[in-house]
């Protein structure tokens, strides 16, 4: 007699990417010149629909120093708030005009990052819910030791933030601040700043999804 | 007749993994949250993922002793690393986009922030990409990096490691983690590697050496399989509990 087994695998843990991780996720940034194509922080097209935005900000150590060596990445829905692929269940095509996903490095001298998107659609929730417009993003650095994950939204969706399940089941409301990046127009283009603390007053929320 | 469809991805079970706050690692004191993490049940944010084609990628990406050589082939030991990417469930993961980086055999990194005096190895960049197949299994060929030292007390030494990065198919399945190479006498001080809670989740990341898939007189080569978080199975009910 033998009993029935199964196995159930952990999960490989997750290390620093250390300062160098332009190497292997942005190699132009490290004078690497490799690949035909390189992946990078545009998200847009010509063909992509949508009102364009520039997301921007510094990510901040517990001391309040901006991170020279930290990389971010970003995913979204597309205008319609269809995500491309399969696994996006809604039964509509999404952009075909629209990758959804960026990544982007700070610079080395001043800690700024920043992409060119396109704002995202809402999105539903669970059970019958509507999430307002958002991006998911994920902090990768130095010191940091599994990546923090995060969402932006917007200050000018205010109704639909209101009604935002995420946000909502966060207990601490003054905490939800920290996830709504601040627009501001800059010479006809549309700038959301979304800076994010790590560590200290007004640390930024991250989840675990 | 009601049938199985996939739900949200199992929670991930953080014992598995280092926490943020990890003294013997300095760098992390001040880029750790104080704050807990806070759980969030998934949504087609977090199951949707970016997916990559093989067109997107070169015929050299996955070969880092030619991919970046000028005018000969980059010194060091040539080995081959190659795998599985399973789920947590043992399900094959295709079509994963598996990105490395390292050191060159001298522990010097290609990187303007890098000033270790290891020689740069003009043949060499340390980077490259690829796709796992039908079956989850990906290969690379490349040089063996070397160890080097970096500043954390002050003769601190690193284990001979590979960066890596997967994505997946889906957001809650992204990581970056370190690969290291069986044998390696510094695996055993290494703060980074010490991060990771058990000894049994360490041992995960030790790549092992696999004698019979060595290329006679050509290069030895290393097993290394990772696992990701899987999808539930859920049932009766079409949402993602």
């Amino acid at each position: 007699m033998k009993n029935q087994t199964f196995q159930e695998w952990h999960e490989t843990p997750s290390q620093t990417g250390g300062p160098y991780v332009h190497i292997g996720l942005l190699p132009k940034q490290a004078d690497i010149d490799v690949f035909e194509n390189n992946f990078g922080n545009s998200l847009v097209s010509d063909k992509t629909e949508g009102q364009r935005i520039r997301l921007e900000g510094q990510v901040f150590d517990g001391l309040g120093i901006p991170l020279r060596d930290v990389l971010i990445e970003i995913w979204q829905a597309d205008a319609n708030g269809v995500y491309p692929g399969s696994a996006d269940t809604q039964g509509k095509s999404a952009d075909s005009g629209f990758s959804g996903w960026g990544r982007a490095a700070a610079d080395f001298g001043t800690g700024f990052w920043h992409f060119d998107t396109i704002k995202p659609g809402c999105v539903p929730g669970r059970k019958g819910s509507t999430q307002a417009p958002h991006i998911a993003l994920v902090v990768f650095a130095r010191g940091v030791n599994i990546g923090l994950n995060t969402r932006v939204y917007f200050d000018d969706e205010t109704d639909a933030n209101a009604k935002d399940p995420v946000l909502n089941s966060i207990e601490w409301v003054k905490r939800r601040e920290t996830l709504i990046a601040r627009r501001e127009d800059r010479d006809g283009e549309r700038v959301y700043r979304f800076d994010i603390r790590i560590q200290g007053d007004a640390e930024t929320i991250f989840f675990d999804i | 007749m009601y049938k199985a469809s996939l739900g949200a991805y199992a929670q991930r079970n953080t014992d598995d993994h280092p926490p943020a706050y990890t003294p013997g690692y300095k760098t992390s004191v001040l880029r750790s949250p104080k704050n807990a993490l806070i759980s969030i049940a998934q949504t087609l944010t977090e199951v949707t993922s970016p997916h990559f084609r093989e067109d997107q990628l070169g015929p050299k990406d996955n070969d880092l002793i030619l991919n970046s050589a000028k005018d000969g082939a980059p010194i060091g030991e040539r080995i081959i690393i190659h795998g599985y990417v399973h789920d947590q469930f043992g399900r094959p993961v295709k079509n994963a986009l598996l990105e490395v980086w390292q050191a060159k055999a001298s522990g010097r990194y290609r990187h303007p922030n890098d000033q270790y005096i290891g020689t740069l190895d003009p043949n060499f960049g340390g980077c490259g990409r690829m796709l796992t197949d039908e079956n989850g299994f990906y290969v690379f060929r490349t040089i063996r990096p070397g160890p080097y030292p970096w500043r954390n007390r002050i003769n601190e030494w690193r284990p001979a490691h590979i960066h890596f990065s997967v994505i997946a198919d889906g957001w809650a399945q992204r990581l970056i983690s370190q690969l290291y190479f069986e044998g390696d006498t510094l695996i055993d001080s290494c703060p980074i590697l010490k991060t990771v809670p058990s000894d049994e989740q360490r041992r995960a990341l030790i790549a092992l050496e696999d004698k019979t898939n060595f290329i006679e007189a050509d290069s030895r080569c290393y097993r290394f399989d990772i696992h990701l978080r899987g999808r539930r199975a859920t049932y009766f009910e079409n949402d993602l509990t």
